[in-house]
């Protein structure tokens, strides 16, 4: 990462909590683990607080819905780290690849629910032109969607707006698919707390 | 109308909470460099060059933009905190504009 701080500047408990994690999943452990680790109370525990909530907590959005429009974000902002990463947590929540690389692909002829659809469409203006209007918003209602359903994504998309900023400034280093998958597995079973 | 403005939920306010800390909290950047870093506003030099591309193309950073900060003579913790908020603001600007579309579309819905 493009700070050496980042790189080296852990306590010898979190060094050790490193290398288990080496051990345990047999790859590097990923720089995105590595910042919520660098002065977790400058940031990193809120951090994780609020991306496990948006993409853990209560919603009517499934896991693999919300590790989808994760991608989709980290897509439109062409973050290399956040879109591995994610779309391969996206695949395995779903049991379906094919689904995947569709919506990354071509939104409109992706074989997915009209609201999904809809919300993604919406996530992706947001984050590439960074304003909205009350008749885009109109058009995800009209879909189907729920008001707290719009409010569950857009928590989603922010914390991905943060988090692929902070990977492509700092320079997260793009995991081996087998790293993304690994990284995938882990994030399904325990989240991002 | 009262349906209209929409209460704040748990994940705005968790995410304020992070908003809250990484401007107003303890660091080793000013509080004053940290809002404005947050806001992308009246930052100077290569702060405002490294910051301005966190917060509108971060694909677009580079090494270099890193080198200029630190000649510059801003420290590797001040440089994460600042990055930090300069990505942060961003993104809280994207959640209240996505939210200001939402109340504005359910306020249309309940006035038809």
């Amino acid at each position: 990462m493009r700070l050496e701080v980042l790189n080296r500047g852990y306590g010898p408990g979190t060094k050790l909590l490193f290398a288990v994690i080496r051990l345990v999943s047999r790859h590097p452990v990923p720089d995105a683990a590595k910042l919520v680790f660098y002065r977790p109370d400058f940031y990193g525990a809120r951090a994780k607080e609020f991306t496990h909530e948006a993409m853990r907590g209560p919603s009517a959005w499934s896991v693999g819905d919300r590790e989808l429009m994760a991608a989709y974000v980290s897509q439109a902002n062409e973050c290399a780290f956040c879109i591995g990463a994610h779309t391969a947590t996206a695949r395995q929540a779903y049991q379906d690849g094919p689904k995947v690389t569709a919506v990354l692909a071509d939104l409109d002829s992706a074989p997915i629910e009209e609201p999904l659809r809809a919300t993604l469409r919406m996530l992706g203006k947001l984050t590439a032109e960074g304003k909205l209007g009350a008749e885009d918003m109109r058009q995800v209602l009209s879909a189907g969607v729920s008001r707290q359903q719009v409010q569950d994504a857009l928590a989603v998309c922010v914390a991905f707006n943060t988090t692929d900023r902070l990977a492509d400034a700092f320079g997260f280093e793009v995991l081996s698919p087998e790293g993304f998958e690994a990284g995938a597995k882990y994030l399904l079973k325990r989240g991002y707390r | 109308m009262h349906h209209a403005v929409l209460a704040e939920d748990k994940k705005r306010a968790a995410y304020r909470a992070l908003q809250d800390r990484v401007v107003d909290g303890e660091g080793r950047a000013s509080p004053e460099q940290r809002a404005h870093a947050f806001s992308n506003v009246g930052l100077s030099g290569p702060l405002d060059s490294l910051l301005g591309k966190v917060a509108t193309r971060p694909a677009r950073v580079t090494d270099a933009d890193f080198a200029a900060a630190r000649a510059a003579g801003f420290s590797e913790d001040e440089l994460f905190e600042l990055v930090i908020c300069a990505a942060v603001g961003q993104s809280a600007r994207l959640y209240d504009a996505g939210l200001a579309a939402l109340a504005g579309a359910v306020a249309g819905e309940e006035d038809g």
